[in-house]
C-alpha cells in the first residue's frame, strides 16, 4: 500500500461517516455541518483523481455559497425535532425499499455493461494541466452542450428572479441618484428677518 | 546552506519530507503572526496620528510592546460560554474562522522560487479557501444562543457572500489578461514596469477588488459586524483567546486581500521601473513596500470614512459592483479580439 492508497482510505472512511452522519444526526444544523465535511472530503478524493478544477470548483460553489444558504435557512427555522421524528417507524419499510432499489441500480450500472469503473485513470507528467484540458474540451468538443447548459441556468435565474419580483406599494425607499443631485435650494429656504426691536 | 540541509536530511531519515514542510510553514506562520501583531499596533499609531493623538505610547519605548501585552492579557482571561450555548460549535467557529485565513497562504508566492505550494490553479485554490470563512462567522453567531450574535452573524456572513461574487469577477478579469490560475504565472505576466502592471487595463477591476476587499474583511467603512449603534456583532459573546482568534483571522485577512491585490494587480514583486536604481532592490522588498501601502490604504479608509448604512452595503456590493465587473470583463474579453489585445495582456 502506498502513500496514495493511505490517503484514499483515510477520506473514504472520513467521507462515509459524514455522510453517515448527515441523515443520523440529532440536530439539522449538525447534519448540514457533516454535509460540508463529506463535500470538502470529497473534494479531497477528486484531487486524487488530478480533477483539482473540479475539486476547487466544489469547494467554492458547494461550499463556499450553496451550503452557506442551507445553514441559513436551517438556522433561520424554528424546527421541533421531536415532531420531524414522530414518524420514523412508519416511514422505514418504503423508505427501505426505496433505498435498497436505488442501491442494486447503482451496482447494475457501475459492474455490467462491460464498463469497468475501478480501474483508476493513468497518472500524467508534472508539466499536464487539468484544468486547461478540462476547458479545451468544454470550449471545442463540447461547446453545444456547455452553451444549452449555460442558457438552461440562465432561464432558470431570470425565472427565480421573476418570481421573487413584486411591485409592493408604501414602501419608503431612498433613490441615491436624487440624493446625489440634491442642492441647498431644495433643502434650505433663507428668511431674511428684520430684528424685531431695537435695544 | 546546502550542506547543512543534506545534515539534516539524513538525520530525519524518511521524515524528512514531513519536516521540511512544517519548517516552510512555521517560516510562512510565524512572521504572518508577528505582521497581525504590529499590525494593530500600526492601526492605532496612524489612526491616531490622523486624528491628532499620539496612540499607544507606554508599554515599551514608544509603546513597541503593546501588542504582546494585549496578546498577554486576551490569554489570561478566561473563555466565557454563554448559558445553553452549543458548546462544541461554539469552540469550533474561530477555529473555522482562522484556519482558511492561514490555509490560503500555502499557495502565495513571495518570489517566482519562493512559494509553499505552487499548484496550477492557484487563484481558484485561494477562492475556495477564503470562501470557507464564512462558516466560522455563521457559527459563532449560531452558537452563541444570543439573538444580537445571531442577527450580526447574518448580517456579516450576507455581506461577505454577496461581496464575494464582485471579487471572483474581478479574478476573472486577471486570469484573463495573464491567461493563467497560477499566481506566479499571472505576476510573471506584469513584468516591465508600472505600466505594465495589472491595474492599469483593470482599472475598474482594481478598484472594485480593493473595495471589496474591504468589505470582505468586516472593515471600516463596511464594518457593521461590530456597530456600536446598535450592538450586534458575530462575536458579542466571545471573551478572552477565543476572541483573540476571532481578531487575528480578521487581520490575517486583510494582509491576504492586501497581498492578493499586490499580487494581481500592482505587479508582486517587480520592481516599479525595469531599470537600475530600481532593480537593485530584491523582489521580496517591492512586495512588501507593496502590501505595506494596501494595508495603509485600509487604516486610511477607517479614519476617513463614516460607516455604510447596511442597506447601503448591499446596494453597493450588488447593483453596482458586480455590474461593472461583468461589463470590464466583456470590454477585456472584445479588446483582445481586436488588434489592441497587446494592451490587455
Amino acid at each position: 500500500m502506498n502513500f496514495e492508497m493511505l490517503v484514499f482510505y483515510v477520506l473514504s472512511t472520513i467521507l462515509l461517516f459524514a455522510g453517515f452522519r448527515v441523515v443520523t444526526a440529532r440536530h439539522p444544523v449538525q447534519a448540514a455541518l457533516f454535509l460540508v465535511l463529506a463535500f470538502f472530503t470529497g473534494a479531497g478524493l477528486w484531487l486524487l483523481l488530478e480533477a483539482e478544477f473540479l475539486a476547487i470548483t466544489l469547494v467554492l460553489v458547494y461550499i463556499g455559497a450553496v451550503m452557506v444558504l442551507f445553514l441559513f435557512v436551517v438556522m433561520m427555522l424554528n424546527l421541533n425535532i421531536e415532531k420531524m421524528r414522530a414518524g420514523f417507524w412508519g416511514n422505514l419499510p418504503l423508505a427501505a425499499f426505496v433505498g435498497i432499489l436505488m442501491a442494486f441500480e447503482m451496482v447494475l450500472v457501475l459492474t455490467v455493461g462491460g464498463r469497468s469503473v475501478g480501474a483508476s485513470p493513468q497518472p500524467h507528467g508534472p508539466g499536464y494541466s487539468n484544468t486547461k484540458e478540462l476547458g479545451r474540451l468544454i470550449y471545442t468538443d463540447y461547446v453545444y452542450a456547455f452553451e444549452i447548459a449555460a442558457v438552461v441556468l440562465l432561464v432558470a435565474i431570470v425565472a427565480a428572479i421573476a418570481i421573487t419580483l413584486r411591485r409592493r406599494t408604501g414602501t419608503k425607499h431612498q433613490d441615491p441618484a436624487m440624493q446625489v443631485r440634491v442642492k441647498r435650494d431644495d433643502r434650505v429656504r433663507l428668511v431674511s428677518m428684520p430684528a424685531e426691536k431695537e435695544l | 546552506m546546502t550542506d547543512a540541509l543534506t545534515y539534516l536530511q539524513g538525520l530525519f531519515g524518511a521524515a524528512w519530507p514531513l519536516v521540511w514542510s512544517m519548517a516552510k510553514i512555521v517560516a510562512i506562520v510565524a512572521p504572518l503572526m508577528l505582521g497581525v501583531a504590529y499590525l494593530t499596533y500600526a492601526e492605532r499609531k496612524i489612526i491616531g496620528y490622523m486624528q491628532v493623538r499620539i496612540g499607544p505610547n507606554r508599554v515599551g519605548p514608544k509603546g513597541w510592546l503593546q501588542p504582546i501585552a494585549d496578546a498577554l492579557k486576551l490569554l489570561m482571561k478566561e473563555i466565557v460560554l454563554p448559558t445553553s450555548a452549543n458548546k462544541g460549535l461554539f469552540l469550533l467557529a474561530p477555529v473555522l474562522a482562522i484556519g482558511p485565513a492561514l490555509a490560503a497562504w500555502a499557495v502565495i508566492p513571495f518570489s517566482p522560487e519562493l512559494v509553499l505550494a505552487n499548484i496550477d490553479a492557484s487563484l481558484l485554490y485561494i477562492m475556495a479557501i477564503t470562501s470557507m470563512g464564512v462558516y466560522g462567522i455563521v457559527l459563532a453567531g449560531w452558537a452563541s444562543n444570543s439573538k444580537y450574535a445571531f442577527l450580526g452573524a447574518m448580517r456579516a456572513s450576507a455581506q461577505i457572500v454577496s461581496y464575494e461574487i464582485a471579487m471572483g469577477f474581478a479574478l476573472v478579469g486577471v486570469l484573463m489578461a495573464a491567461q493563467s490560475l497560477n499566481l506566479v504565472d499571472i505576476v510573471k505576466g506584469q513584468q516591465g514596469g508600472v505600466f505594465s502592471w495589472y491595474w492599469l487595463p483593470l482599472f475598474p477591476l482594481f478598484v472594485v477588488y480593493l473595495i471589496a476587499g474591504v468589505a470582505e474583511t468586516n472593515r471600516a467603512p463596511f464594518d457593521v459586524v461590530e456597530g456600536e449603534s446598535e450592538i450586534v456583532g458575530f462575536h458579542v459573546d466571545y471573551a478572552g483567546m477565543a476572541f483573540a482568534i476571532f481578531f487575528l483571522a480578521e487581520y490575517a485577512n486583510m494582509i491576504l486581500v492586501s497581498t492578493m491585490t499586490a499580487l494581481m494587480f500592482l505587479g508582486g514583486w517587480n520592481p516599479l521601473f525595469d531599470f537600475a536604481p530600481f532593480t537593485w532592490i530584491p523582489g521580496f522588498v517591492w512586495l512588501l513596500a507593496k502590501v505595506c501601502f494596501i494595508l495603509f490604504l485600509f487604516l486610511w479608509f477607517r479614519a476617513t470614512f463614516p460607516r455604510y448604512r447596511y442597506d447601503q452595503i448591499m446596494r453597493l456590493g450588488w447593483k453596482v459592483f458586480i455590474p461593472v465587473t461583468l461589463v470590464w470583463i466583456l470590454v477585456v474579453g472584445a479588446a483582445m479580439q481586436t488588434p489592441y489585445g497587446h494592451l490587455f495582456h
